[in-house]
């Protein structure tokens, strides 16, 4: 049997897939910005917190790390359904997301703190620097900074991994795709679509992170070092 | 209403051997394919460096829910209906590790010094002889860790398989909570045996980072 490919049927579908592309775009962005809060929090709190403190981060993220996001994500969604409260799909595909990957982030920005020399924060209390004032400046942004490339990945794997929302039916761009091909019987050619156009997203995304480091990591730029 | 019983802790558990063998196919075959990929991509000729390069791209830039979709359903449509879950889940896997698998070896054929490369061509070793008894063995070493923690990912991402209807750990916990409606349980215990898998692997590729390093200090 030849398969003739029919991309046409497609067509008047766009407004649909335009609505799960942002919907992905929203997901992603929103995760990513309150997973970076959350997993610079645990690193700092993995760095320098107290013994309790320590341990809570190690057990959340290694219990993160070492499990599959599709059962967290079934885990909060139904779980929060048994607590009695209702959320929506899509809000709690943002909290498995945040969950997950602000592990990742902990343990990427947690490899960046430990490179930071003890003699520049040695330095930094010479100086006269606050706690806060040396953590801010001398610690955090430089590790960050030297960390950015490998949070960008984690960034644009996170993008992608939100697909996985799609089965707990929040509306992102899988999910748009899985009913436009029951609609269509167009499988093949809804399926090669979706993925060209998270190829595209995943670049998006890539080129976003890239120009917000050039905007924020000014020092670097000045030096002109590859980012 | 029935609760969460032994019968169900022992379907789980014969899911999570499939979770295991399709893991075990995963790597054996992504490993087969990505060691090709990542040769192709250091080769002299460009086409075949472009091609692995593309090819690496492609897998890593798209979803492997959207992969798997494409195969299960795609080559349905090809002609081959009745295609076993198994097969569509273990291509699906095997492409998306091949694609991570490359670019992870690449990058530790790279780290080779490169004097490590110029003296083997000063003993005038062939192409073939330097490959073999110079730089791979030596990449070999700096993969080890890395391709541990890869696993892991795998062990992950064969969760995804139950898309298509493949009845492993994953699949199996959404089959039981379907018929008891516990899920906060069910998949609880789902996530444990995953940690169980995973957990000793993380730890071993770290022990076999934190070995690599010493020896290099």
């Amino acid at each position: 049997m030849t398969y003739h490919f029919d991309f046409s049927a497609l067509l008047p579908y766009w407004p649909e897939f335009a609505r799960g592309i942002w919907l992905t775009l929203q997901l992603s962005a929103i995760s990513t910005v309150l997973g970076f809060v959350l997993g610079t929090l645990c690193a700092i709190g993995r760095a320098d917190g107290s013994r309790w403190v320590k341990w809570l981060v190690a057990i959340y993220v290694e219990a993160i790390r070492n499990t599959p996001l599709l059962v967290q994500v079934f885990i909060i969604y139904f779980g929060i359904a048994t607590l009695g409260l209702h959320v929506s799909a899509n809000l709690a595909a943002v909290i498995a997301l945040v969950i997950n990957v602000g592990a990742y982030t902990c343990e990427i920005v947690r490899a960046g703190i430990e490179s930071v020399h003890k003699s520049q924060i040695e330095a930094a209390e010479c100086l006269g620097l606050s706690r806060v004032q040396t953590y801010w400046h001398v610690v955090l942004r430089p590790a960050i900074e030297r960390v950015y490339p490998a949070v960008t990945s984690q960034y644009v794997l996170l993008m992608l991994a939100s697909s996985i929302t799609s089965q707990i039916s929040a509306e992102e761009l899988t999910a748009v795709a899985n009913r436009i091909q029951s609609d269509t019987f167009r499988a093949f050619e809804t399926y090669i679509v979706t993925g060209v156009l998270y190829l595209l997203l995943s670049l998006v995304v890539r080129i976003c992170l890239w120009l917000f480091g050039l905007a924020v990591f000014v020092r670097r730029r000045k030096l002109g070092t590859a980012i | 209403m029935p609760t969460f019983s032994l019968v169900h802790l022992e379907f789980l558990l014969t899911a999570a051997q499939w979770t295991i063998g399709l893991s075990i196919a995963a790597f054996v075959g992504g490993g087969l394919v990505g060691f090709v990929v990542a040769l192709a991509r250091i080769s002299d000729l460009r086409v075949l460096r472009i091609a692995a390069t593309v090819y690496i791209q492609l897998v890593q830039g798209t979803p492997l829910l959207i992969l798997l979709f494409a195969i299960y359903f795609g080559i349905a449509l090809l002609g081959y209906t009745n295609l076993p879950p198994l097969i569509a889940a273990s291509a699906g896997l095997i492409i998306y590790s091949s694609g991570f698998l490359a670019e992870i070896w690449r990058g530790c054929i790279d780290s080779v010094p490169k004097t490590q490369w110029q003296a083997a061509e000063c003993l005038a070793l062939t192409r073939w002889q330097r490959m073999v008894k110079v730089i791979l063995p030596q990449a070999a070493r700096i993969a080890t860790a890395p391709t541990v923690g890869f696993l892991v990912q795998i062990v992950k991402n064969t969760s995804l398989a139950s898309v298509v209807g493949f009845v492993e750990l994953a699949q199996a916990g959404k089959l039981i909570n379907n018929s008891i409606y516990e899920p906060f349980t069910v998949f609880m215990i789902v996530a444990l045996i995953y940690f169980a898998i995973c957990f000793p692997l993380s730890t071993w590729s770290r022990s076999l980072e934190r070995k690599l390093n010493v020896g290099r200090r």
